[in-house]
């Protein structure tokens, strides 16, 4: 890898990997169902935009384009999914508290 | 005294960052829903500028688009909290999110000091040239089958998922 795309994808990195971390604490810490989902995302979108930098450092933009699209329609399948179920849940217990979902245990 | 070169990538990785910070530190719910929508636009902006058009315009209108519509859509579904609660709330939130800044800032510093070598080959391989349809249509085919069965798998479950039952059969 030459000297400059080395650079650019070391600047990249670094973002990235402060954006994965703001989605990890946020998947960790929180206990509010939407808030999680939006933890997830962060996660998700840090990963794509590597796909991305990885894919343009090497030269194969086509190969990761096409691989970040199947990700971004996973992404929104699984982001309207837990929204439904989010929403359900908040029907049924009247609160997006995660703790209040050990009515599954059993 | 001689001002750093910053490049506008640079910029945008900071404000990114920033946004994705503000998302997850946010109070209400809607702001956090706004924090992600700028993050995506921000992302999306930067797939652009690192040639990858089509991916950016997906995350533009996908991403920013209709996964902001769907947590509008979920939180204006949802009771809105009472002033006491939200102050109740506030006090908890802050103190299990404000580490977050400082875990950053910790996590800075230590890839800072990291010192990688750049001895990484890339291997040679067919599709440098080639163009995105052509990829996802005749390298990655499969990938598109999945595509659809997992749209056909997120439409069920939303049907079953929001479908009003007339008795509580559960």
């Amino acid at each position: 890898m030459s000297g400059e795309s080395w650079q650019s994808f070391l600047t990249f990195g670094f973002f990235i990997v402060l954006t994965f971390v703001c989605g990890a604490y946020c998947l960790l810490v929180t206990r509010n169902m939407i808030r999680a989902i939006i933890g997830l995302e962060l996660l998700i979108k840090a990963v794509t935009l590597l796909i991305i930098v990885v894919g343009h450092v090497t030269g194969r933009v086509a190969l990761t384009q096409a691989l970040v699209i199947t990700i971004i329609v996973i992404e929104v399948v699984v982001t309207v999914i837990a929204g439904g179920i989010a929403l359900r849940v908040f029907r049924h217990n009247n609160s997006l508290y995660i703790g209040d979902l050990n009515k599954l245990k059993g | 005294m001689t001002i750093p070169h910053i490049s506008i990538d640079t910029i945008l990785l900071f404000t990114m960052v920033a946004a994705a910070l503000w998302t997850v530190m946010g109070r209400s719910l809607l702001k956090a829903t706004i924090g992600l929508a700028i993050t995506s636009a921000i992302i999306s902006i930067l797939m652009f500028r690192l040639n990858s058009p089509l991916a950016a315009v997906f995350e533009l209108s996908v991403c920013t688009g209709l996964i902001t519509v769907v947590f509008v859509s979920t939180i204006s579904l949802t009771k809105p909290l009472t002033h006491k609660e939200i102050v109740e709330l506030s006090k908890e939130r802050h103190k299990r999110f404000g580490y977050l800044p400082i875990i950053i800032i910790v996590t800075a510093i230590v890839l800072t000091l990291i010192k990688i070598r750049n001895n990484v080959a890339v291997a040679p391989g067919a599709d440098i040239t080639a163009d995105v349809r052509q990829v996802m249509w005749n390298i990655r085919h499969l990938d598109m089958f999945g595509q659809i069965l997992i749209i056909i798998a997120g439409a069920l479950g939303v049907v079953i998922l929001f479908e009003e039952r007339k008795r509580d059969e559960w």
